[in-house]
């Protein structure tokens, strides 16, 4: 090889920049934000930001549809463009601009300077989309970084309430905590392995004996990721973060970080064929399964509730990581997918009726939200539904797809524990909307209209769940289409 | 009728018209009257449609008309497979009979968020006609599903006093109940690949499906636990009164009328259907629930002191009828056993609306605070004597023929079944009339009653049909029973050869 040609290869050229090209829109948008930022009148201009930021998100999904037709590798094989990385582009950019959408409302009632709030949105989905198509473990540790640390700011961005700042905090600490855990995996795994690149420590590790090494690294790298997708037992963080956070950041903290994570451990756990998976995520599941329905029994607070709900919602997730790959990764794809339309619906409805300063999020608010807004209360039961799983709503084939999954694996303990724990979720839930619609109201006062954007992400979301609930074969196709991308 | 273009989109939109349009009425402005005028314009197109089912329905021809098959989702294996026979279609009308009457029997009484309540009474419809109509399991247990959101809310919204206790305990009663079905339909889409409910049958009598034999017994029960909740059996019936007395008129009527139906549609479809060996195997015991259920519920619906309790209680009883004829496995037994379930919808339902409209006069349904009603209100006290007289089956009125039958099948299958389950008639007989004596006759007690009005043109247009159909049904039962006979017929064909031996306990 000679040297000029290493040399010519040392420099990116253009169509590595076209593999990144959501991320540099996402960060150009972000970035002409921040610039503006302090030039446009605040009072005014409340929304000119917020319709930028959504713009921007639009050209991302444009640019990943865009993309879609030119797959492969870039960065020296760090990044890799196929089926399976945009699915979780198109999924990410699209939560972006739906929460986007949410938000315009939100920042208004609550009177929060917007400022950086919608940059940080899109820094975050940079972070994100990039690390669905890193195939290299320390531009994911960065990807991951990026995103991490727009959320931690994003969660404490209600400044003038303490518990806002404590969720901040309190995320941050635990957070940053926990992606050392996966710095230090990623550090063993090229210690056992020589490489941090995916391809090539699937070789390695498939061409020889197992270090043990290698397994310890994908525990220390799973209690990271487990971290992020509050999977318990590192779930302890979720209730308060989701309690504190402004409520449509709960709504992207808990889809889009999460898919992204989701399509991380995808990565690492299929595509590496990662030794000792299944104890890792046996117990996982089981656990937060288990742990977050009994949780969200008890709550009071409908934003703990949802809280307790997500750390479920992980573990039925994961129970497809225990499948075997040509249908634990599609199912696991379109749960991430079918989660993130239906939770981000609810907490647009929870994001609406909070009012100022969130004052409304006990159980007791929603009593005879039914009578007050039959929209919204419709809206939220739809969702609910769908949370819990019933037919003909996104959530019912997602939960019919990674069981079947597991079924196919043998897993009949843990497609037991999944089935009961459904069962037992069906209450909490179902109390939600007793609530909204059995119980008489405790304040008649009016409530606000629906603005035009909430209403469009009420629409977008509400239309998605039940498109996935009709129609699921599309999506599925394509889930199964990037499996097969992803094993090669 | 333009021959096979309709009939094959019948059935969709017999199912669908009314759920369309409870979303039309969704976005209608709250003008009341606009609204209940709409919901029974749609209640009647959707009955004016049904009734093209029976009418054309080929006697001859067995298996299931007016069938539509279309692949919906690849992954599973669903289609959009909907399909009637003898028994089905006239489940079918029954549902868009009675909905017209719950529309105008509701027409006053529901006077707060009038739009939600005909927004969820017609959604509920559309369920309950999905149930009677899917012949695909996934499809089934998504419109099973389907009917409870609906009629759980309509109770929890717009019932009475313990409402809320009713509503959920309705909910989580059925709901789990239909956990083990969905695990049974479940195995077998493992086992056939299909949610077909031919194509599983199919497989089951040629053999085709790995396993069956040593799963059979637990499908059966899983399907069978299901159903028996929602019929209900003894000593899966507590949910039923709960819910009737908290529940609106319109959400009794179309819970005694229809929904308890469903069970035993069920159990005459699936149990039956899929399992002919387990159901011989299991009929000693669940024939001798249906007993218990029969006399226990006459029992108690004696002592009721709430009308609206009194009439639940008879249900129980009269569905142990419906159960008993299903699992004498004898002709005449699964036709009365049809013929019971079409005509307790009618009177039991009428009974429900006689009492509501008390309510609407009364604020109370407790027998104790009437006495001497008939001098106020001949009209009503006359059609309720004739409403009683055909639940407890007087001869000429439809519920005699259903008994009759059930008694006769039963008597085939073992004779104790039939002497005990005639006992039956007569506590009926005694608990009905002795509620009708207390609350008719006599001399008015309390002065409030003195100026009740009588029946006015509304509630009349809401009970005339259901008396008219009660005398009817009792007068020619052939018109029903002709085409419910073939399809009983072949309800119970892979059982014919041992209908003769039945069932010993």
């Amino acid at each position: 090889m000679s040297l000029a040609f290493q040399a010519s290869q040392a420099l990116p050229r253009g169509t590595d920049y076209l593999r990144i090209l959501p991320e540099l829109v996402l960060s150009i948008f972000g970035m002409i934000i921040m610039v503006l930022d302090p030039v446009v009148d605040q009072r005014r201009n409340q929304k000119a930001l917020g319709t930028l930021a959504l713009i921007g998100s639009l050209a991302a999904i444009a640019s990943t549809l865009w993309q879609a037709r030119a797959p492969g590798l870039a960065f020296w094989n760090m990044v890799q463009v196929d089926t399976f990385s945009v699915f979780f582009h198109f999924l990410i950019t699209t939560i972006t601009a739906v929460v986007i959408l949410t938000s315009y409302e939100y920042m208004e009632v609550q009177q929060i300077r917007v400022g950086e709030y919608y940059a940080l949105i899109l820094f975050g989905a940079v972070g994100m989309c990039l690390m669905s198509s890193a195939v290299e473990l320390v531009l994911i540790f960065i990807a991951l970084e990026i995103s991490s640390i727009s959320t931690y700011i994003l969660a404490g961005f209600r400044r003038r309430a303490a518990i806002s700042s404590e969720a901040s905090i309190k995320y941050f600490l635990l957070g940053s905590f926990a992606t050392a855990f996966f710095l230090y995996g990623v550090a063993l795994m090229f210690g056992a392995t020589g490489s941090t690149s995916i391809p090539t420590i699937e070789q390695h590790l498939r061409s020889g004996s197992i270090p043990v090494l290698a397994y310890v690294a994908i525990a220390l790298m799973f209690v990271g990721l487990g971290f992020k997708v509050a999977a318990a037992p590192f779930h302890v963080w979720t209730p308060d973060v989701y309690e504190g956070a402004p409520a449509p950041i709960v709504g992207f903290m808990s889809t889009a970080p999460k898919a992204a994570v989701f399509a991380v451990l995808l990565r690492i756990m299929f595509q590496i064929h990662a030794p000792g998976r299944l104890g890792l995520i046996w117990v996982a599941a089981a656990l937060s399964m288990t742990l977050g329905n009994i949780g969200a029994l008890v709550q009071q607070n409908v934003k703990r509730l949802l809280a307790y709900s997500s750390i479920a919602h992980a573990g039925y997730l994961l129970v497809a990581f225990a499948a075997l790959p040509q249908n634990g990764i599609p199912s696991a794809m379109f749960y991430t997918a079918s989660y993130a339309a239906m939770n981000i619906g609810a907490f647009a409805v929870v994001s609406h009726f909070g009012g100022a300063g969130e004052r409304y999020v006990t159980l007791e608010d929603y009593s005879g939200l039914g009578r007050r807004s039959p929209v919204l209360a419709a809206a939220l039961t739809l969702f609910l539904l769908s949370l819990i799983g019933i037919p003909i709503t996104a959530g019912f084939f997602a939960k019919f797809y990674v069981f079947s999954a597991a079924l196919q694996a043998n897993l009949v303990g843990l497609v037991i524990i999944g089935v009961i724990n459904s069962a037992v979720a069906a209450y909490y839930y179902l109390r939600v909307i007793v609530v909204v619609y059995m119980h008489d109201p405790r304040d008649e006062s009016v409530l606000p209209a629906v603005p035009l954007e909430l209403g469009a992400a009420l629409a977008i979301t509400a239309l998605t769940t039940i498109y996935l609930g009709l129609l699921p074969g599309r999506v599925l196709d394509y889930a199964s289409r990037s499996a097969g991308d992803l094993l090669h | 009728m333009n021959g096979p273009s309709l009939d094959t989109i019948i059935l969709s939109l017999v199912t669908f018209i009314p759920a369309f349009g409870g979303l039309l009425l969704f976005f209608f402005p709250r003008r009341d009257r606009d609204i209940r005028v709409f919901a029974l314009v749609v209640a009647l197109l959707a009955f004016a449609l049904s009734l093209h089912l029976p009418r054309y329905l080929h006697r001859a021809q067995a298996g299931f008309q007016y069938e539509i098959d279309k692949p919906w989702i690849p992954t599973p294996n669903i289609h959009y497979h909907m399909g009637v026979d003898g028994v089905s279609s006239w489940l079918v009308v029954l549902t868009t009979f009675l909905t017209p009457l719950c529309v105008l029997i509701s027409w006053r009484s529901i006077h707060e968020r009038v739009k939600e309540f005909f927004v969820l009474l017609l959604i509920l419809e559309s369920a309950l006609i999905g149930v009677f109509v899917s012949l695909d399991l996934f499809l089934f247990y998504f419109f099973w599903e389907a009917t409870l959101i609906p009629m759980a809310l309509l109770i929890g919204m717009f019932g009475h006093g313990r409402r809320v206790y009713a509503a959920v305990k309705f909910f989580l009663y059925t709901m789990i109940a239909s956990v083990f079905m969905l695990a049974g339909i479940l195995w077998l889409y493992a086992k056939a690949g299909s949610f077909d409910f031919i194509t599983i049958q199919n497989a089951i009598r040629n053999g085709k499906v790995e396993g069956f034999a040593a799963a059979a017994p637990w499908l059966f029960l899983g399907f069978f636990v299901a159903f028996a909740v929602k019929v209900p059996l003894f000593p899966f019936h507590t949910w039923l009164p709960d819910a009737h007395v908290e529940a609106p008129t319109a959400g009794s009527v179309l819970l005694a009328g229809v929904l308890l139906k469903m069970g035993t549609y069920g159990m005459l479809r699936f149990n039956l259907g899929f399992f002919p060996e387990q159901s011989r195997a299991n009929a000693w015991w669940i024939a001798i629930l249906a007993l218990i259920g029969i006399i226990y519920g006459a029992l108690v619906a004696m002592v009721q002191p709430n009308m609206k309790k009194l009439i639940a209680y008879s249900s129980i009883s009269h569905l142990g009828f419906v159960v008993l004829g299903i699992f004498s496995f004898t002709p005449a037994g699964v036709a009365g056993a049809v013929f019971i379930m079409l005509a307790h919808g009618i009177s039991t339902g009428a009974l429900f609306m006689l009492a509501g409209i008390l309510y609407e006069r009364r604020h109370t349904y407790e027998i104790s605070e009437f006495g001497g009603l008939a001098t106020p209100m001949p009209r009503y006290a006359a059609f309720f004597l004739f409403i009683v007289l055909s639940s407890v089956g007087l001869p000429l009125l439809n519920g005699f023929v259903g008994e009759f039958l059930v008694l006769s099948g039963a008597f085939q299958a073992h004779a104790v079944y039939g002497v005990l389950g005639a006992t039956g008639v007569i506590w009926s007989a005694c608990y009905l009339l002795w509620m009708y004596q207390r609350v008719f006759f006599g001399k008015v007690r309390q002065p409030v009653n003195e100026s009740l009005p009588d029946l006015d043109t509304r509630e009349h247009l809401a009970l005339w049909p259901a008396a008219a159909a009660a005398l009817v049904m009792g007068v020619a039962p052939l018109l029903w029973l002709n085409t419910i006979q073939p399809a009983a017929q072949s309800a119970i064909s892979p059982l014919g050869q041992i209908a003769s031996k039945v069932i010993t306990p």
